[in-house]
């Protein structure tokens, strides 16, 4: 078994914690992973991308190589098609459909959407949107883990135990919130499929 | 066993805790802040009463590493790939010096320049302090060999070199760990003169590192880091250093590589295993993440007829760092991508934060000069370099720490008026004080704007050296009291911000204008915790 994934988003936006979560899930379920991510200048506001791959057996390089990605996750439309060259050929595109401009050539979204909905493998949602609707603005990349769920090969119980890993410390309402959040992406990944 | 799961700094910072050190010190730098942040966060290392500050440089650091090796404990100095310039010469020294108790130096090396201003690599210094360079492959060997350059390092009285590079730096894997080590107890060198770098005795000193080198050549020889792995295929031989080698096994899913490998993680280089894998195979394929630092080594300026390939044939970029797909087109394996991204695609360069008081000052120095033309304003290291991209363009230089005041002195020297330097207070107190000196002694006319945002921002907002004693520092140093002049960068106090400048730009000798707010992220991040508290 085999998952690589790359995580992509804005600076900010917390792509660590989707790693987190999904790195812990594959953890607690008995498999090894390997997670790179980005440190330092580009966290202000910039392009940020993480490399997770997850596998049930020894896990050489740090960066996935390019064309063999199974899964790209983004907070940010945009930013799903930065790192489209480590798709694979039948890879899945997961992308929030809330755009977050913060420069001034930012591309029309619609142009955005009908270029990630055109891959053979897609699925857009608005995250924010489904966050909102649940009172917990801040989960939305939590709503994306979910979106993710049903194509990560990982058990949704052991998810949830990476959302309690990560959350645990921030209370019991957080944690309950997030696990909503989980299962309002995984519901709609679902109806779409 | 149970692994623990931890980045490549913090399995260094890991391996020092349970090799017994008694300090760490460190300068923030990315990629190498994380192995500090690590040790200050570890309860096994306050119960072993670890010194854990942030010093005000790396040399300072450095110097104060050595200080704790003279007393006989283990101590490890952090810092990123630029930081062991500002530390050259404790480092140098140090191996003239020789240590008493272990002393290891971990550099983190940053080829591409994701946070950067240039991609210099840290085994050159290892070899030109004739000193033995780790150099892990994976997190697991972080967490290993930091524990084995201690022992290196004492058993041949030199400080070690730890030499990693951004991606094991900053990526996580599970980590098998040891049992620790008790720290070793106070005790002085046994030659009172030993750190006494006097002629007579640094000539001394010189001989007996010179006398070690054919041991830690011998060391590197059988060093469990450097493997020879058979291959069948002896049409090409492979050598990797540190964590090329995961890159090549990634290019042969089964695990096993067709072609003999030498896998380097220990120098100085293994001779013997050099040979063989020259001698066993028909071409050499270098991969190595940095400079050229092998491959150069191995062809040597005699033609041998042998075919070396690498960085310098252009098999393998001469820039840059490595990924798997660098290395499968280097064994003629790659494949393009099935998807490339849109053409339409806007870049997305990093900002400085909303509500930042950089912004803020930018906007007024911007104002200003706008009076007096432009390319006149030497920046420094840190968050407001990002005052040279749009929408500020405010910057003409970023060199160096504490570049911008000196810099500014030496353009003022040649006529350009007015002369400013902006610089934040972190960097100010790493190296900007000695440059203000320079001016003061000079009188030259300079305006030195620094940005006190209490913090080291770009690296995480860790303290800064010289918190609530920037004014205090200035005065000191001699520049005239009602030269000091404080301002909040504030939207509001726009008008004031310009005023000040103006006025300070106007006098004729050193002036400084202290833009005081607190980053916004460790406001924020500080308010947070506060509300935990209540």
């Amino acid at each position: 078994m085999k998952k690589d994934i790359i995580l992509a988003g804005v600076g900010g936006q917390g792509i660590l914690s989707v790693a987190a979560v999904i790195g812990l899930a594959a953890l607690d379920y008995g498999l090894e992973i390997k997670q790179s991510e980005v440190h330092g200048m580009s966290q202000r506001g910039g392009a940020v991308v993480s490399h997770l791959r997850i596998s049930d057996s020894t896990i050489h390089s740090d960066l996935i190589p390019e064309g063999t990605a199974d899964m790209i996750l983004s907070v940010e439309p945009l930013e799903a098609l930065r790192y489209l060259n480590f798709l694979k050929k039948d890879g899945w595109i997961i992308s929030n459909t809330k755009p977050f401009v913060n420069i001034p050539d930012y591309p029309p979204v619609e142009k955005i959407l009908e270029e990630i909905n055109s891959l053979p493998n897609s699925l857009t949602i608005n995250a924010d949107g489904i966050a909102k609707a649940l009172k917990s603005p801040r989960s939305s990349n939590i709503v994306m883990v979910g979106a993710a769920s049903p194509y990560l090969d990982i058990p949704v119980e052991n998810i949830e135990n990476g959302i309690r890993q990560i959350f645990g410390r921030k209370g019991e309402t957080v944690v309950e919130l997030n696990i909503a959040a989980l299962h309002k992406g995984r519901e709609f990944a679902l109806g779409e499929k | 066993m149970k692994k623990a799961l931890l980045l490549g700094d913090e399995a260094i910072g890991q391996g020092a805790i349970d090799a017994g050190i008694s300090g760490i010190y460190a300068y923030p730098g990315t990629p190498s802040t994380e192995i500090m942040e690590y040790v200050q966060r570890s309860p096994k290392a306050k119960a072993n009463n670890v010194h854990a500050r942030w010093s005000a440089n790396e040399k300072t650091a450095t110097e104060a590493a050595l200080g704790m090796s003279y007393a006989g404990k283990r101590a490890i100095v952090c810092m990123k790939h630029v930081g062991l310039n500002v530390a050259a010469d404790p480092f140098m020294n140090s191996a003239i010096t020789g240590t008493n108790g272990g002393l290891v130096i971990a550099v983190a090396d940053d080829p591409s320049m994701h946070s950067s201003q240039n991609e210099q690599d840290s085994r050159y210094y290892g070899k030109f302090a004739q000193i033995p360079v780790l150099e892990p492959s994976n997190q697991q060997e972080a967490y290993d060999m930091t524990r084995d350059a201690f022992e290196l390092s004492e058993k041949y009285g030199v400080p070690v070199l730890l030499r990693v590079t951004t991606r094991l730096a900053h990526s996580r894997y599970g980590v098998e760990l040891s049992e620790p080590l008790k720290p070793n107890d106070l005790h002085l060198p046994g030659d009172p003169k030993q750190f006494v770098l006097l002629p007579s005795i640094a000539k001394r000193r010189y001989k007996i590192l010179l006398g070690v080198q054919e041991h830690i050549e011998e060391d590197s020889e059988n060093s469990r880091y450097n493997k020879y792995i058979e291959g069948k295929d002896k049409s090409l031989g492979i050598i990797t250093t540190g964590i090329a080698f995961n890159y090549l096994m990634e290019n042969f899913p089964d695990g096993a590589s067709p072609y003999p490998v030498l896998k380097i993680g220990q120098y100085p280089l293994p001779k013997d295993a050099v040979n063989k894998i020259f001698k066993e195979t028909e071409e050499l394929l270098v991969l190595e993440e940095g400079y050229p630092f092998v491959e150069e080594y191995l062809r040597g300026v005699i033609e041998s007829g042998h075919k070396i390939h690498g960085r310098l044939d252009g098999t393998v970029p001469r820039d840059g760092e490595l990924n798997p797909n660098i290395v499968a087109k280097a064994l003629g394996k790659d494949l393009p991508p099935d998807y490339s991204p849109p053409e339409f695609l806007a870049n997305r360069p990093p900002e400085l934060c909303p509500g930042c008081g950089h912004r803020d000052l930018y906007d007024a120095l911007n104002d200003v000069m706008k009076d007096y033309g432009p390319q006149r304003v030497f920046s420094d290291i840190g968050c407001y370099t990002l005052g040279a991209l749009p929408p500020y363009n405010a910057i003409n230089s970023c060199v160096d720490m504490g570049a911008s005041i000196t810099m500014a002195k030496g353009a003022a020297d040649a006529g350009v008026h007015p002369s400013v330097a902006v610089i934040g207070d972190s960097t100010f107190t790493h190296s900007g004080i000695t440059g203000l000196l320079d001016a003061v002694n000079d009188n030259t006319p300079v305006t030195v704007i620094i940005l006190d945002n209490a913090a080291v921002a770009m690296t995480g907002g860790q303290p800064s050296a010289g918190e609530g004693r920037i004014e205090q520092i200035c005065i000191g140093v001699g520049v005239e009291p009602e030269h000091v002049r404080t301002v909040i960068p504030l939207p509001k106090n726009h008008d004031e911000m310009v005023r000040v400048i103006k006025e300070e730009i106007e006098y004729d000798g050193v002036s400084v204008v202290i833009a005081q707010r607190e980053c916004i992220q460790t406001l924020v991040a500080r308010k947070k915790r506060m509300r935990k508290k209540k």
